[in-house]
């Protein structure tokens, strides 16, 4: 049976307790626990939660219980058990299953099904985890704050006035709240890591290429990855182990070996050089963020790790680039949903234009209208050269500024946002504001890098903030094994809302 | 001859539906099937949300081998381009192609001048590219309105698109061009091109140089002529609008770059061209390079590798006809336009009877002439290569008569015509049971002769006295009981006995 929650219970929710993967896999190995008992935990968090907190947009209960007995079943029987070990899991609702909806959070898909499960899924599943539901997202992934879902905006479990960062909010806010202890997004742009930063969770973009896009609904084709968020770096290694590795049904999955990282976690990071950029460290930047993230800076020199000035000059027209190349290639990808084959029709069309500009009018809500238009224009004879082409070379610079500094640092730390979450509402109506949220995540997607964001302190209103790593491409060993020192080090990721 | 007042130029645009297994992006099948509509789809080709293309290497590589066949160079990096339009039939609403960087460009097919005294023309060829079919709309040609459907069993077909440079002078020489490079593609087997399932499609850009007095010329404005489903249609169609156009030029001047490019299609029925919606020019597919797909490489080594594994073409093939086997051109040309199919089973007859001469005089007079008259294939005819190359030995060793072997080849034909089976065996059997054998051992023909003279004697006589007909019976005596004698041989002996008695 499937569930579509909706806004509509504001009571307050009973304090989180928010158990970490390697404590629930420890009690479902001692039998302490079992995976119907996890699954249960979900769904009564979710039935308790949701109403407010709106993560969730389609859930599978009986599914995910048939799961967990199954896999319970097979545990009991002393049969091997996958790595996931019948943990529930969630997705958010770009990505394709076949049993659940797969809307995007847009009125063009609300109905739409896919007759096939991503890359992701089959690992998951193949894994063995619960696939409890799919999570809310901006519309087709576009947007910081997941408001322009059709579904309504995901709330942050730290204070409900607060959006839970995006477009992955549904993602990060089902981690935080404890509906469910793991979660994939996507991010295109800082999706992923930008809303785990709002929610104070850890969450990880890979090398593009490192995970399967195969059956995640494309925004941005060069820039798209799916990524975990969990409670902990741990957690975070786990899932993204179980779902990276090559693809051949996907062209640009790499056909490189996945190395254990796991193992690497402990290894300490005496010696590791982290670069710090100026230019992450400017006007705008909130200065309770800078503090956090000095301060988490100060908790790897202290660990052994040396810091070196590193400098990225092009990161100033990261955002431009961004906005260029992203719309470019969605405006491209969305063509598809005309209304013809899938996705909304509209009812009152009078011929064939008709019929496609109707149905994309009715289909779309602003925010993807406005980038499709963007990146149509840029596209366009006559300006190809000036906007697309003259972004593809800046983002190549941008990327050479990575190779550069990489060549004397390990790893660039820096804040995931400028700001800690901001208010609903904020900044739907300035999409400029909206997009300058992005300014610390989006070089990262342009130079292919792996990026994580993990919390690393509370503003005085108790909202997380978020520390970000970034590496060079396939080294998310090193990300994950600072990020796990740090935790080593550190209790905030044990802060709960 | 007065000086002509134009030039035609024509460049023609060629598309072709490559004989690949699978689509270029997905692993469906690229079987014509109009008749179970939307059966060989998959997320890929259906342009689902999170679907992704990947390249299938083989039709790559297929195409390249055309590529090569047309003198093509061939691109060591390519990629892919998506060009951006909304169709019914165009389910991504684009469709991946290749833009500026296609695999291949600047090649050339040769094809004879319309004045067979000329030497050949080379006609360049701009590019070849790669890109992936469309589907098809069924519109309801009922007339009462009912809804388009949409099949899309086609989409993802690889189909390769070559240009011609605008090369071509008449519209004869349109039409050869289009025979050939039809052939071509048989011959090396990349493709059917099968114009009525859709697997190959022609267009035609077609404009007149005017030629001024003072000696300079003046470019008409270029048309592009659309829905020509023969080779027959395209001539037709060239033909029609060379003269729309001079006529136009008479009356407006017009000149290229004044009024936006048109299309014009072909109308069969009224045989004339008709203007078509001019959206083209307005239209801009906002090529960009796919995301979805890496670029192509080759190297040096593959391109040479898949030149090795060229089959001959048929230019190479016409060369080898005229000087191995000494064929006529004539020959060469009947045998080459009947196809790959027929012309290797020539090439078996060919082999197997040791005279390239005589089993095309077979191949391109009895047999085409049976063919026909059976109305089926040569994979169908019954009288495979092995026998008549059998039957055709016997004539090149000069074991049979010419005439015998047509007796044995109507006795084989017959018979499997009641349906029983025939083998090249049947060849040596069916020459025995009949006594066609060539005799040439002259003491049992000096026999025959003895005896038929003993029993007419009269005969020899009459003979003598000038009655060239008085020895017909006699020789039909001596045939019949030597079977398989010369009768030119049986003739000549007789009468040398006659005149040796006289």
């Amino acid at each position: 049976m499937i569930v579509r929650q909706s806004a509509g219970n504001q009571e307050m929710y009973s304090s989180m307790n928010r158990p970490l993967t390697s404590e629930l896999i420890a009690q479902l190995q001692s039998g302490e626990t079992t995976s119907r008992q996890l699954v249960e935990n979900s769904l009564r968090r979710i039935s308790e939660l949701n109403g407010v907190l709106n993560a969730f947009v389609s859930i599978d209960a009986d599914g995910a219980l048939a799961r967990a007995d199954e896999i319970d079943q097979r545990r009991q029987a002393g049969k091997p058990v996958g790595r996931l070990a019948g943990l529930p899991v969630a997705v958010k609702d770009n990505m394709c299953t076949i049993g659940l909806p797969t809307s995007c959070g847009s009125r063009m898909l609300k109905d739409f099904r896919a007759p096939y499960d991503a890359h992701v899924i089959q690992r998951i599943v193949a894994e063995d985890g619960v696939l409890i539901g799919k999570l809310n997202q901006d519309e087709f992934a576009m947007g910081s704050s997941t408001e322009t879902s059709i579904y309504g905006p995901t709330r942050n479990p730290w204070n409900a006035d607060y959006t839970a960062g995006g477009s992955s909010g549904g993602s990060a806010v089902a981690v935080a709240s404890g509906m469910v202890p793991l979660a994939l997004g996507s991010d295109t742009g800082g999706s992923i890591r930008q809303p785990a930063s709002f929610c104070g969770v850890v969450g990880m973009k890979p090398t593009y290429g490192r995970v399967s896009r195969y059956g995640l609904v494309a925004f941005a084709s060069s820039l798209d990855q799916i990524g975990p968020l969990a409670g902990d770096a741990w957690g975070a290694t786990l899932l993204l182990e179980c779902i990276s590795g090559h693809d051949k049904r996907d062209s640009t999955s790499l056909n490189v070996e996945r190395p254990d990282w796991m193992s690497q976690l402990d290894s300490s990071l005496k010696g590791l050089r982290i670069g710090i950029a100026d230019e992450y460290f400017v006007e705008g930047l909130d200065a309770e963020v800078e503090q956090s993230v000095r301060a988490a800076i100060r908790v790897f020199e202290a660990a052994g790790a040396e810091v070196v000035p590193v400098s990225l000059p092009h990161s100033k027209y990261a955002v431009a680039t961004y906005y260029l190349v992203a719309c470019s290639e969605a405006s491209s990808n969305l063509a598809r949903y005309d209304g013809i084959h899938y996705g909304h029709r509209a009812e009152k069309f009078s011929d064939l234009v008709d019929l496609y500009s109707q149905s994309r009018g009715e289909g779309f809500g602003t925010e993807v209208k406005r980038r499709i238009m963007l990146g149509t224009y840029a596209l366009s004879a006559g300006y190809y050269d000036a906007y697309y082409l003259k972004a593809l070379k800046v983002r190549r610079r941008i990327r050479e500024d990575f190779d550069k500094a990489f060549a004397s640092v390990d790893v660039i730390a820096g804040p995931v946002s400028p700001t800690a979450a901001f208010r609903l509402g904020e900044k739907l109506d300035d999409p400029l504001a909206m997009y300058l949220n992005d300014i610390y995540t989006i070089s990262t997607n342009l130079a292919g890098l792996p990026g994580i964001s993990i919390p690393c302190g509370l503003t005085k209103a108790r909202l997380p903030i978020g520390l970000q790593l970034q590496a060079p491409a396939l080294e998310e060993a090193r990300l994950l094994r600072f990020a796990h020192q740090y935790q080593q080090a550190t209790q905030w990721h044990r802060e709960q809302p | 001859m007065a000086t002509p007042e134009y030039t035609v130029v024509i460049g023609l645009e060629v598309h072709v539906q490559l004989r690949t297994e699978s689509k270029l992006f997905c692993g469906c099948s690229t079987a014509f099937r109009p008749d179970d509509p939307n059966t060989q789809t998959c997320p890929v080709c259906l342009g689902l949300p999170g679907s992704l293309p990947v390249m299938n290497r083989k039709a790559f590589d297929l195409s390249v081998q055309t590529a090569l066949a047309l003198n093509c160079e061939i691109a060591r990096y390519t990629r892919w381009d998506r060009k951006q339009y909304y169709y019914p039939d165009l389910p991504k609403a684009y469709q991946i192609s290749q833009y500026d960087l296609p695999f291949s460009s600047k090649g050339w097919l040769e094809i004879a001048a319309d004045d067979p005294a000329e030497p050949p023309r080379r006609i360049r060829i701009t590019r070849a590219h790669l890109e992936e079919d469309a589907g098809k709309n069924v519109h309801d040609e009922s007339g009462r309105g009912a809804d388009s459907r949409v099949d899309l069993n086609r989409t993802g077909t690889p189909l390769l698109e070559i240009v011609s440079e605008p090369d071509l002078r008449t519209a004869s020489e349109a039409r050869r061009y289009l025979e050939d490079l039809r052939s071509l593609l048989l011959f090396i087997g990349v493709s059917d091109c099968n114009m009525q399932e859709g697997s190959l499609r022609c267009d035609a850009n077609v404009n007149l140089h005017v030629h001024n007095a003072d000696g300079t010329r003046t470019a008409t404005p270029i048309v592009e002529l659309k829905n020509m489903n023969s080779f027959r249609n395209v001539e037709l169609a060239v033909e029609y609008e060379t003269r729309r156009q001079w006529k136009q030029w008479l009356k407006t001047g017009q000149k290229i770059g004044e009024v936006p490019k048109q299309t014009r299609g072909w109308d069969a029925d009224r045989n004339e061209t008709f203007g078509q919606r001019e959206k083209e020019e307005s239209s801009d597919y906002r090529y960009f390079p796919d995301p979805d797909l890496l670029p192509v490489t080759t190297t040096v080594e593959q391109i040479e590798e898949i030149r090795r594994s060229l089959p001959e073409t048929p230019a190479v093939r016409r060369e080898r006809f005229r000087s191995v086997l000494g064929l006529t051109d004539y020959d060469t040309n009947v045998l080459l336009s009947q196809g790959p199919a027929l012309t290797a089973w020539f090439e078996k007859v060919s082999q197997l009877c040791g005279d390239g001469k005589l089993a095309a005089n077979w191949v391109t007079q009895d047999i085409l002439r049976d063919l026909n008259a059976d109305g089926v294939t040569i994979e169908e005819f019954a009288v495979t290569a092995e026998i008549l190359g059998t039957l055709l030995k016997c004539i090149q060793t000069e074991r049979i008569t010419t005439k015998s072997a047509r007796e044995v080849y109507a006795a084989l034909r017959s018979d499997a015509a009641e349906e029983k089976a025939i083998a090249p065996a049947d060849v040596d059997r069916l020459i025995t049971e009949r006594k066609l054998e060539i005799v040439r051992d002259t003491g049992a023909m000096d026999t025959a002769i003895a005896a038929a003279l003993a029993s007419k004697p009269e005969a020899a006589s009459d003979f003598r006295a000038g009655k060239q007909n008085a020895i017909g019976p006699l020789i039909g005596m001596i045939m019949k009981q030597v079977g398989g004698a010369d009768p030119k041989q049986v003739r000549e002996r007789l009468i040398a006995t006659i005149m040796a008695g006289a």
